[in-house]
């Protein structure tokens, strides 16, 4: 058990881990077939998370801005955002057309629900069969994944009514930690019990990395817009991610269909709370080829856990994804003396941390130093400074991953991902141990802390350092 | 205030283009018409701010602003150091609701010491964004007071990214420096050929694809700005004895200062070709000789040029079948709309059309000029259309930035990035060499075959299909 922590103190963030929620927000309305965000403010907020998002998945990413100038930003931007809307219905034809606002237009307080009211109603049928979106991101608040949350929270509303139920139908709110590996798992997991799913968002079908037929200005795949409107006929609602429970609960209280919030679904008993809700869904034992799953799980633990227990792992990932990953590092047996994370989620005081903060990359290798050092950092590609003046390895988990390619295809959720998960932390700890040779290799024995500039030997962890997309 | 400093940034007085208007086109400024809602792309003044000033390795660069300003940016680009990192570092205020509510002032004046007692930088700049500038916050108080109790330059960067384009950000940062840099330093010895750089960034170390040929010359780079530049270098530029303006777009207004102020002659050029290449050593020389240098500099300019010439040529011989009469589109932006045209001509390629949407008239003229009768000028492709173009196989390779790449990806043809996100150097005789290279790699690639070829389930397959790929595209076998 542990306490969060928040740097009240500190006002200079050094080396940020947090991105913004509009891009969140963004990149949760890429997971709808023909989708199209539309970012409400000055050009920049769109170009910053266009280019992210462009080197995280190595995709066009589709994306547009209001272009706010000082005037709007003086008098208002709601004529911008019309004028916008206009033209994107008219050019690009978007089936979902989401707005999100930005710190801008936060700090205006516009009240873009009433303009948005006031262009649908002007803009009738020239908006065609585009669905408008709000997605209200609180700028302020959180990171990625508090954006993309709001975003699923938008759709819902815009689109969910109630619907005939059908009977083995199950609507999965997919949380913004998943990847699309992740997403493709849990669906042929779903089906594995001869139901059926609509994944929201589904950057499966999106942001995959595939080639298609001809360019498009919109999003390549994702949720059809006929899913959208039949959010209300499932047997089932299941979220997965605490940050969905929000977008879970309104869409029960639109459509009557009950909802299940799974934390996570990586590490055994997650996997297996998982089949035994989808077992009791479908009224059937788990195939057999789960079954199998979950043995190589068990064997994957036991195997992995010799490189792993008693091992100091330090954590730097959003509230969903950090939860996924202690879990996993903690049942194979590390220690992690210190996380950060971005925001103060309700439900993380209870993970096995040692020390939990709220803050940024730096605090992650300032913490690591004062606990005594790490072999092991899990985070996304910025947190290579850290790590390296760790003289830890990194395995990259959440965004960005800039300096990988197929980090979209790693899977940790249920039997097969955690297993994968558990053989991508125990190498990553012996891939060290051999770096730093046998002194190292006995996890009782003193580890010297590395002060200041990496050495020569400690910057070689670049070269070498092992990947979770492997 | 802010409309104050921006109209003179939009009225450039050494800009040929800006000297060739009527008064009133003038007085209009070289402002385009605003960015259509809806339909923009490309990035805000504080984005434009940071590029251009961020290369100074040994600053610290603290964003004054929400988490989408810094956290979605910082360390993105590929400006090298061979020292000092802090400027990679990420440093922002990130500013929350309560900011909101009370203003930043005090947490930047916070941020700004903490900044300075962790890292000890010789300079601080401090970048204003949206929501500061819209709440009021005084930057250039508190930078002011910041400079007096830290004993440091603390520069305030006014670019609110609301004002306008990235271009516009680029020339902003070139008058801070003007304004709050530049003269503020003096070097300790100073030699009759130092000269500056401005606006050449060290993108993927192409500074360092020069410094050689000045080195050899006798020639003392005294300041680059920025690329690679310490603030002390920066702050000295003054002593400078010649200037070249590297992307004129970008920072005409420092060489504009420089003249003005301090009386020192400068240049527009560019490093990109081997022709452009020598005659940037030209205009050193020509400039530093006037300027009282030994006038034995002109000839060993020449001589070195003769020699650098010779070699590139020689050492491009292996390469000139490979890209012999491979036809090039190009969608860049700037005099590089003209200068890679004239360039890959060199190298015997066809360049089937360039794209002048974000150039001068001067540059599109330029380009007209070089492509003749074989290559068309274009304005904005939209997208679908290049798509096609690229599909149907009007050319065999693209050269663009990162925005456009993934329609020839898409489109599965080769692709080369040759903008500021570019993974390869390619400055001076040096990198011709290097972008020949890059681009014979990228046509010959085994992927695009591999990749054009038909599936199992399409009519002409069979189990030894050999793709017989000659680089060409024919738009046979898709799907």
């Amino acid at each position: 058990m542990t306490t969060m922590e928040t740097r009240r103190t500190k006002a200079l963030t050094i080396d940020p881990l947090k991105v913004s929620p509009p891009l969140g927000a963004a990149l949760a309305l890429l997971g709808v077939e023909r989708g199209l965000p539309l970012l409400h403010g000055a050009q920049g907020c769109t170009a910053f998370a266009l280019v992210l998002l462009v080197r995280h998945f190595r995709e066009a990413i589709p994306l547009q801005t209001t272009a706010l100038g000082e005037i709007e930003t003086i008098l208002g931007g709601a004529d911008n955002l019309e004028a916008a809307i206009r033209t994107i219905c008219s050019k690009s034809k978007p089936a979902v057309l989401g707005v999100c606002p930005t710190a801008l237009t936060d700090t205006r307080s516009e009240d873009l629900a009433a303009d948005l009211k006031g262009i649908a109603t002007r803009l009738g049928p020239e908006l065609g069969e585009t669905l408008l979106v709000h997605a209200p991101a609180p700028d302020f608040v959180g990171g990625l994944q508090e954006g993309w949350a709001a975003a699923v929270q938008g759709i819902v509303d815009a689109a969910a009514r109630p619907r005939p139920r059908r009977s083995g139908h199950v609507v999965v709110l997919a949380g913004a930690h998943l990847t699309v590996g992740d997403l493709d798992a849990l669906r042929d997991l779903i089906e594995a019990f001869g139901l059926t799913c609509t994944l929201l968002p589904d950057l499966s079908d999106a942001l995959d990395g595939h080639i298609p037929d001809t360019w498009s200005p919109v999003s390549l795949g994702g949720t059809p817009r006929a899913a959208l409107d039949d959010l209300g006929a499932a047997e089932a609602v299941l979220a997965v991610g605490a940050h969905m429970a929000p977008a879970a609960a309104l869409l029960e209280a639109r459509t009557g269909v009950p909802a299940t919030v799974m934390d996570t679904a990586t590490g055994l008993r997650a996997a297996d709370r998982l089949v035994a809700w989808l077992s009791r869904l479908a009224g059937r034992r788990a195939p057999a080829g789960v079954r199998r799953d979950r043995s190589r799980l068990l064997d994957a633990l036991i195997d992995a856990h010799f490189a792993a227990v008693g091992q100091r792992v330090a954590v730097a990932a959003e509230p969903d994804l950090l939860r996924a990953l202690v879990t996993l590092v903690t049942d194979l047996g590390c220690r992690v003396p210190v996380a950060v994370t971005t925001t103060r989620a309700p439900g993380l005081d209870g993970l096995p941390v040692e020390r939990l903060l709220v803050g940024d990359l730096d605090d992650l290798e300032t913490a690591a130093h004062a606990a005594g050092g790490v072999d092991l950092v899990i985070g996304p590609s910025p947190a290579q400074r850290a790590a390296q003046a760790l003289g830890a390895p990194l395995l990259r988990a959440g965004f960005p991953q800039l300096d990988r390619v197929g980090s979209q295809h790693v899977v940790s959720v249920g039997y097969r991902g955690s297993r994968d998960l558990a053989f991508a932390v125990a190498n990553a700890l012996t891939d060290a141990v051999h770096r730093e040779g046998p002194a190292h290799a006995d996890p009782r024995a003193p580890v010297p802390l590395c002060q200041g500039q990496p050495s020569a030997q400690e910057s070689d962890h670049e070269a070498g350092s092992p990947s979770a997309a492997r | 205030m802010l409309t104050d400093r921006l109209a003179p940034v939009f009225d450039e007085p050494a800009c040929a283009t800006n000297r060739a208007k009527t008064d009133a086109d003038r007085k209009a400024g070289c402002r385009t018409k605003g960015p259509a809602p809806g339909a923009a792309a490309g990035g805000c003044a504080f984005d434009g701010a940071k590029i251009a000033l961020q290369p100074i390795v040994d600053a610290a660069h603290i964003v004054h602003g929400p988490i989408a300003c810094e956290g979605n940016n910082w360390d993105n680009r590929h400006a090298a150091s061979s020292g000092p990192d802090l400027y990679r570092r990420g440093l922002t205020t990130d500013l929350g609701e309560m900011d909101v509510i009370q203003g930043g002032e005090k947490k930047l004046w916070r941020a700004i010491r903490e900044a300075v007692e962790r890292f000890d930088p010789p300079a601080v700049f401090v970048y204003q964004t949206c929501v500061p500038a819209l709440i009021g916050d005084d930057l250039h108080a508190v930078c002011q007071a910041a400079a007096e109790r830290f004993a440091r330059p603390v520069i305030p960067v006014e670019t609110p990214g609301f004002v306008g384009s990235k271009n516009l950000g680029n020339r902003l940062a070139g008058q801070t420096l003007v304004d709050h840099v530049i003269g503020t330093v003096e070097p300790e010895t100073t030699t009759p050929t130092d000269i500056a750089l401005i606006a050449e960034y060290n993108i993927q170390g192409e500074l360092w694809q020069l410094t050689p040929l000045f080195e050899r010359l006798g020639i003392r780079l005294l300041s680059c700005i920025t690329g690679d530049a310490r603030f002390r270098s920066v702050a000295q530029a003054h002593r400078a004895r010649a200037a070249m303006v590297v992307c004129s777009q970008a920072m005409l207004n420092v060489g504009r200062g420089l003249r003005e102020r301090w009386g020192i002659p400068f240049f527009e050029g560019s490093f990109h070709g081997v022709r452009a290449t020598s005659e940037a050593l030209r205009g050193f020389a020509r400039l530093l000789v006037e300027r009282g240098a030994p006038a034995d500099l002109i000839d060993r300019t020449e001589t070195l040029i003769a020699e650098e010439e010779a070699a590139v040529w020689r050492r491009f011989a292996p390469l000139r079948d490979r890209l012999a009469g491979k036809r090039v589109l190009l969608y860049t932006g700037g005099h590089k709309s003209w200068s890679i045209v004239s360039t890959l001509q060199d190298m015997g390629m066809t360049v089937i059309g360039t794209s002048v949407r974000k150039a001068t008239e001067d540059d599109a003229a330029r380009a007209r000029a070089l492509l003749g009768e074989d290559g068309q000028l274009f304005g904005a492709i939209p997208n679908a259309e290049m798509y096609r173009m690229l599909r149907d196989g009007e050319a065999d390779i693209m050269l663009s930035g990162g925005r456009s790449q993934f329609v020839a990806l898409k489109a599965r043809r080769p692709w080369l990035d040759t903008n500021q996100e570019r993974h390869h150097a390619y400055a001076g005789y040096a990198g011709f060499l290097v972008l020949a290279e890059r681009i014979a790699l990228t046509l010959d690639a085994p992927v695009w075959p591999l990749v054009n070829g038909p599936a199992p389930w399409d009519d002409g397959w069979d189990p030894d299909w050999d793709d017989g790929w000659d680089g060409t595209a024919t738009g046979e076998g898709l799907a």
